[in-house]
C-alpha cells in the first residue's frame, strides 16, 4: 500500500465515522417526528363528534306531565318513549330487530340529549323540532373514514341495514360534525363517544397542586439548609447520599411506598388525588432539591460577603439576597420536576387510581383518574373510538408538558443572572 | 371542623405577627433600645403561636382514627372480622349503610358517636390551651426585650433541618414498607425458592386462609414463586434496549460534542432531549398499538411467528426512550476531556476520528460506562412500556420474537385491582419491589462512584 492509498483509506474511515454520528442523531430526531406524527394523525379526529339530525316531536301527552310544565317537571319526566318514537322515524323498520339496530346508531345517551334540548328551549313543547343527537361510536368512526366498508358483513360492527340508513342520512345531509365538547366536559364512560377527559383533567390538576404545595417548600428549605447552613459532618453526608439515591429509585417503588404506608398503615382513601399527590411529592422532592441546590450554589460568594459585611445576619443574607437571586433557577427546576410528576403513571396505578370513575372529582379526596392513567386505561379498550380518544389525551398531556417546559426555559433565560 | 380549627390557628398567627410588631414599637416609644428589628418580635410571637398548636393538631388528626378504632374494637372482643365490622359501623354512623344491621353495629356506632364527641372537645381544649400557653410565654419574652432575631433564627434553622430530614424519612419509609411485607413473604416461601425457582405463576397462589396455610397449599405456593423467568425477562428486555440505545446514544453524543456546528447542536440537542421528557405511558401506547402490530405483520410476511407482545417491540421502544440519557451524559463527559489531549493527537498527524477513537474515548471511558450503567438501571426500573407492550406470561426464553415478562410488569399485574392485603401473592409484589430497589441501588452506586472518580481526574 502506498502512502497515498493509506491516506485515502484513513480519510474514508474519517468520513464513515462522521456519517455514523450523523445517522444516529438523525435516527433520534426522526423517531421524535414519527412519534408525534403518529399520535397527531390518530388523535386529531377525536376533537370532532358526529351528530345525526332527527326530527323530534315533543308531544306533551307522551311525557305524562301531570304538573304544569316548568324546568323541574321536565327534569323529572321520562323521555324514553318520546325519544324512541322520534328516532325510529328516521328509517322504516320491519321488525323489532331492525328497530334495535336503528337505536344503536345513536349513543346510549340520546334520551338525555333530547331532554336537555327541551329543558334549554321549553317553548318548543308540542312542536316538531330538528335536534342533533350524538351518533354511536361505530357511526362516528364510519363517518370519520376509520372504518373499512368493504369487509364482509359478519366481520363489521355495522350491519348492511345500518349502512343503508347511514348512506340515506348522508344523502339527506342529516349527518354532520361538530366540535367535541364532551371530550373535555365528561368523565370516563364505557361508550367511546361519551367518554371524556374532564375527570382525569381535574384529577391531574388536584394531584399536581398537592404535589406542588408539599414538595416545593420542603425542597427549597432542604436545599437552603444543605447549601447554606449544614455543617460538614456525617449527618449531612448521609442526607446527601439519600437524596442522590432517591432521585434514581424507579418510580414504581414509590408506588409500593404509597400502597404499603399511606394506604394500608395510615388508611388514606384509595384512588384519590390526595394520596397520588403525596406519593408523587415524595418522588419529586429529590428531583427538585438537586436543581435548587445547583442554583443556590451558582450565586457567587461575593453577594454573601457583601451582605455579611454590612451587618446582616446569616439568615438575612440568605433570605434577602441569595434566595431571591437563585429563584429563577429553583422555579424552573420545580416546574420541570412537576412536569415529570404529571406524566408519571406507574405509582398511580399501584395506589388504585385505575378505578373506573364516571363522576368528575370536585375535591382531592374524591376518587379520580389522572391523564396518564387515563391513557393506560383507554389503551386497554378494544373499540376503535378509544384509540383516537387515547391519542387526544396524549396530545393534551404533551401540550401541558411542552407549556411547562417552555415556562421553565423562559424563566431561566429571562431572569437568571449570569455571573462573570 | 378541622378546616375551621386550622383557619383559626392561621388567623391567630397572622394577627399575632402584627401584635408582636406593634408591641415592640411601643417598647421603642418607652425609650427602650430594642435588640432586634420590630418585625422580628412579630415573627417570634407568630411562630410561637402557630407551631405548637399546628404540631399538636397534625399529630392528633393523624392518630385519632386509629386510636378510636382500637378503643371501639376493645369493647367487642367476640367479633371475628374486625376491619369489616368497623367499616360497617362507620358507614352506619354516616347514614349510608345498606345491609343487615346487627345489635353490635348499633352499639358500636353509639359508642363511636360518644367517643367522637369526647375526642372533638378534648382536641379543641388542648389546642386552645397550647395556643394560650405558648402565646403568653412568647408575649412575656417580648416584654422583656429578648434577642428576638436569634431566637427566630434558631427556630427557622430547626425547621430547615427537619425538612432536609424528609429525604431520610422517605428512604426509611421505602425500606420499611418493602422489608416488612417481604419478610412476611419469605416466612411462607423459602428465599432460595424465590431467587432460584424457575416457574412463576402467582395465579396459582390461591390461599383459603392466610393465617393457616395447609401443607398442600404450601407446596403449591413454593412452586408458584420462582422468579428466575422474571429476572431473565427483565435482563433480556434491558439488553435489547441497550443494543438500541448505546450505539445511537453514544454516536449522537460524539457527533454533538465533536463534529456538530453550533447551529446543529442548538436545535438537535433539545429535540433529542424531548425523548427523555415524553411520559413513558406514551411510549407504551406507541409500542403496543403501532410497533407491536407492525412487527407482527412484518414477521408474518417473512414467515415468522411474532407475538404481538414481543420482547423486541418493548425493548426497542425502551431503547429509544433511553437514547437521550446516554447521549447527553456522554456529550458532557466528552466535552470535559481536556483540549490539550486532542491537540497532542492532532500534532502527531491523527485525523479527527482517530483522535476520538484512540484518545478522547479512552480518556472519557469511565464516564461513558457510568452513563451506561445509569441507563441500565433506568431500563430495569421502567414500568409502563413493559406493562403495555411486553407480555404477562413468564416464559424463560431468549427468542426476542416471543413474549417475556419483567419484574415491574408482574408488580403492576399483581397489585392492580382489589387485593386482600395479607395473601402471599400481594407480598410477592413487595418482595419483587425489594429486589428491584436493591438492584437499582447497586447500579446507581457503582455508576455514581465511577463518574465521580472520573470527574476528579480532570477537574
Amino acid at each position: 500500500m502506498t502512502k497515498e492509498q493509506r491516506l485515502k483509506k484513513r480519510y474514508r474511515a474519517e468520513k464513515r465515522f462522521k456519517m455514523y454520528g450523523l445517522i444516529s442523531v438523525s435516527l433520534a430526531v426522526i423517531f421524535v417526528l414519527i412519534l408525534v406524527q403518529n399520535i397527531f394523525s390518530k388523535g386529531s379526529s377525536a376533537f370532532s363528534r358526529t351528530m345525526i339530525e332527527v326530527e323530534v316531536n315533543y308531544d306533551s301527552s307522551l311525557l305524562e306531565l301531570d304538573s304544569p310544565i316548568n324546568q323541574n317537571s321536565l327534569k323529572d319526566a321520562d323521555f324514553y318513549d318520546l325519544a324512541v318514537e322520534s328516532l325510529l322515524k328516521i328509517y322504516p323498520a320491519k321488525d323489532s330487530k331492525e328497530e334495535r339496530q336503528i337505536l344503536r346508531l345513536f349513543s346510549p345517551d340520546y334520551e338525555f340529549e333530547i331532554k336537555d334540548f327541551l329543558i334549554k328551549n321549553p317553548n318548543k313543547i308540542d312542536q316538531v323540532v330538528p335536534v342533533k343527537i350524538t351518533a354511536s361510536d361505530d357511526i362516528d368512526q364510519l363517518n370519520k373514514g376509520n372504518f373499512p366498508r368493504d369487509l364482509p358483513e359478519d366481520r363489521r360492527r355495522v350491519s348492511n341495514y345500518q349502512l343503508n340508513i347511514y348512506d340515506n342520512l348522508v344523502e339527506k345531509e342529516k349527518i354532520n360534525k361538530k366540535f367535541n365538547n364532551y371530550l373535555f366536559t365528561k368523565g370516563d364512560s364505557r361508550d367511546p363517544e361519551l367518554a371524556g377527559i374532564g375527570g382525569s383533567l381535574m384529577g391531574s390538576f388536584f394531584t399536581i397542586i398537592i404535589c406542588l404545595v408539599l414538595s416545593f417548600p420542603i425542597a427549597i428549605m432542604a436545599s437552603i439548609y444543605l447549601e447554606e447552613f449544614a455543617p460538614k459532618n456525617k449527618i449531612t453526608d448521609f442526607i446527601e447520599i439519600n437524596i442522590n439515591n432517591l432521585a434514581a429509585v424507579p418510580s414504581i417503588v414509590y408506588g409500593l411506598l404509597g400502597l404499603g404506608i399511606l394506604l394500608s398503615v395510615m388508611e388514606f382513601p384509595r384512588s384519590t388525588p390526595l394520596v397520588a399527590g403525596i406519593t408523587l411529592s415524595l418522588m419529586t422532592l429529590p428531583r427538585i432539591i438537586i436543581p435548587c441546590r445547583a442554583s443556590l450554589k451558582a450565586v457567587p460568594p461575593s453577594i454573601r460577603e457583601a451582605a455579611l459585611s454590612v451587618g446582616a445576619s446569616k439568615f438575612q443574607t440568605v433570605f434577602h439576597h441569595v434566595v431571591p437571586l437563585a429563584m429563577p433557577g429553583t422555579l424552573s427546576g420545580t416546574i420541570i420536576g412537576l412536569a415529570q410528576a404529571l406524566g408519571e403513571t406507574a405509582p398511580l396505578i399501584l395506589i388504585g387510581m385505575v378505578a373506573f370513575v364516571v363522576d368528575i372529582p370536585s375535591s382531592p379526596v374524591d376518587p379520580s383518574a389522572s391523564l396518564p392513567v387515563q391513557v393506560y386505561l383507554w389503551s386497554e379498550q378494544a373499540e376503535r373510538g378509544f384509540v383516537e380518544k387515547t391519542s387526544a389525551t396524549i396530545m393534551m398531556l404533551l401540550g401541558f408538558l411542552i407549556v411547562m417546559n417552555f415556562i421553565a426555559v423562559y424563566l431561566r433565560q429571562k431572569f437568571e443572572k449570569k455571573w462573570n | 371542623m378541622n378546616s375551621l380549627i386550622a383557619g383559626v390557628i392561621l388567623i391567630l398567627c397572622l394577627s399575632s405577627y402584627f401584635f408582636g410588631r406593634s408591641e415592640a414599637r411601643k417598647l421603642v416609644t418607652q425609650n427602650i433600645k430594642l435588640k432586634a428589628l420590630p418585625a422580628y418580635y412579630g415573627y417570634y410571637l407568630s411562630l410561637w403561636c402557630g407551631l405548637p398548636a399546628l404540631i399538636i393538631f397534625g399529630c392528633w388528626s393523624l392518630f385519632e382514627p386509629a386510636i378510636i378504632k382500637v378503643l371501639i374494637l376493645n369493647n367487642f372482643p367476640q367479633i371475628e372480622s374486625k376491619d369489616l365490622f368497623y367499616e360497617q359501623t362507620l358507614s352506619f354512623f354516616n347514614g349510608n349503610f345498606s345491609g343487615e344491621i346487627t345489635n353490635e353495629i348499633k352499639a358500636a356506632s353509639i359508642k363511636y358517636s360518644s367517643i367522637n364527641i369526647i375526642a372533638q372537645n378534648s382536641k379543641i381544649v388542648i389546642i386552645a390551651a397550647a395556643l394560650i400557653g405558648s402565646l403568653t410565654f412568647a408575649y412575656r419574652k417580648i416584654q422583656k426585650n429578648n434577642k428576638a432575631r436569634d431566637d427566630v433564627e434558631i427556630i427557622l434553622k430547626v425547621l430547615l433541618f427537619t425538612s432536609s430530614l424528609v429525604a431520610i424519612l422517605t428512604t426509611v419509609g421505602i425500606i420499611v414498607s418493602l422489608l416488612f411485607e417481604s419478610l412476611k413473604f419469605f416466612s411462607t416461601i423459602n428465599i432460595f425458592e424465590f431467587i432460584f425457582g424457575t416457574s412463576w405463576s402467582p395465579q396459582r397462589a390461591f390461599v383459603r386462609d392466610a393465617s393457616a396455610i395447609t401443607p398442600e397449599e404450601l407446596l403449591e405456593l413454593q412452586d408458584a414463586f420462582g422468579s428466575v423467568p422474571l429476572f431473565a425477562g427483565t435482563a433480556f428486555i434491558a439488553l435489547i434496549a441497550m443494543c438500541v440505545a448505546v450505539p445511537i446514544g453514544l454516536f449522537s453524543g460524539i457527533y454533538l460534542a465533536e463534529y456538530a456546528s453550533t447551529k446543529v447542536r442548538k436545535y438537535s440537542k433539545p429535540i433529542i432531549e424531548i425523548l427523555a421528557g415524553i411520559p413513558t405511558v406514551v411510549y407504551g401506547f406507541f409500542a403496543a398499538l403501532t410497533v407491536g402490530p407492525f412487527f407482527r405483520t412484518l414477521g408474518e410476511s417473512l414467515g415468522l411467528t411474532v407475538s404481538s407482545e414481543s420482547a423486541l417491540a418493548a425493548g426497542l421502544i425502551m431503547g429509544v426512550m433511553i437514547i437521550p440519557y446516554i447521549s447527553s451524559l456522554s456529550d458532557d463527559v466528552i466535552n470535559s476531556v481536556p483540549q490539550s489531549l486532542r491537540e497532542g493527537s492532532y500534532a502527531i498527524g491523527a485525523t479527527k476520528s482517530e483522535t476520538i477513537k484512540k484518545v478522547v474515548i479512552p480518556a472519557a471511558l469511565p464516564g461513558i460506562i457510568g452513563s451506561i450503567l445509569l441507563a441500565v438501571s433506568r431500563a430495569i426500573g421502567e414500568t409502563m412500556i413493559v406493562v403495555m407492550a411486553a407480555g404477562l406470561a413468564a416464559n424463560l426464553t431468549i427468542n426476542p420474537l416471543e413474549s417475556t415478562t419483567t419484574i415491574t410488569t408482574q408488580i403492576v399485574m399483581i397489585l392492580v385491582g382489589d387485593q386482600e392485603f395479607d395473601s402471599p401473592k400481594t407480598q410477592a409484589a413487595f418482595a419483587l419491589g425489594l429486589t428491584l430497589f436493591i438492584a437499582t441501588l447497586i447500579l446507581n452506586y457503582i455508576a455514581l462512584r465511577v463518574v465521580k472518580k472520573y470527574r476528579e481526574k480532570y477537574d
